[in-house]
């Protein structure tokens, strides 16, 4: 791994790290009694913060499982051309596309 | 197997990297599914009716014990990587599992 893509896992860990203690928490408060969709966007729809804070989440998330997976792509599988490289960055953009937009459909 | 296959550090490794193929593997039906408010709450509400089945809610659980797993045994990497800790791997691995176990708990103790 290089060293950049080494930083860039590992700050994006960092922030991983505290949004995904939000998120479960956020998950284990939303879900008692069942969750309805009414509820849910009532809670979520308008919220800047929250928005604010999912954006952040889902460009942590696309920068940090791409690497992740060429991480472990390249040591579990004899795949190391610049073709990995292209597929681990697509699906980050993927990932950030299906993520934001999912964001918006539920916080805007 | 391996002597080094036996360690606990090789077990956290390992669960680490299981616990992250499944997230990523789960993030794009995730954000589709959460997508489906674009079509109003009905749509997100008809989603939600849909998934509502009790193996649906088990398999939701083991995404969430992956979720907790995968920050607890990240944040040990750090931790090793970042701070001037020498950690004992075995207890560490074993409170990361508890910890994310505990929280898969909790979780189907609420949607139950």
């Amino acid at each position: 791994m290089t060293a950049a893509l080494f930083l860039a896992q590992r700050l994006s860990a960092v922030v991983l790290a505290f949004a995904v203690a939000v998120h479960i928490g956020t998950i284990l408060y939303a879900v008692r009694g069942g969750l309805t969709a009414g509820e849910v966007l009532a809670r979520t729809r308008g919220n800047g913060w929250f928005l604010a804070f999912y954006l952040a989440f889902v460009l942590a998330v696309a920068i940090h499982a791409p690497i992740g997976l060429r991480n472990i792509l390249r040591e579990w599988t004899p795949w190391r051309s610049r073709g990995l490289d292209l597929v681990v960055a697509a699906f980050g953009v993927l990932l950030l596309f299906l993520g934001l937009r999912a964001a918006f459909a539920v916080f805007v | 197997m391996r002597a080094s296959h036996t360690q606990p550090g090789f077990l956290a490794a390992l669960l680490h990297r299981i616990a992250g193929i499944t997230l990523a593997l789960f993030l794009p039906i995730h954000f589709l599914a959460l997508a489906t408010a674009l079509n109003g709450a009905d749509a997100l509400e008809s989603f939600l009716r849909a998934t509502s089945h009790p193996v649906v809610k088990f398999a939701e659980g083991v995404i969430v014990v992956a979720l907790a797993l995968h920050m607890a045994l990240g944040l040990r990497v750090l931790a090793i990587e970042f701070l001037p800790v020498r950690e004992r791997t075995r207890l560490a691995v074993s409170l990361c599992l508890a910890a994310a176990l505990a929280v898969g708990l909790v979780f189907l103790l609420n949607v139950a």
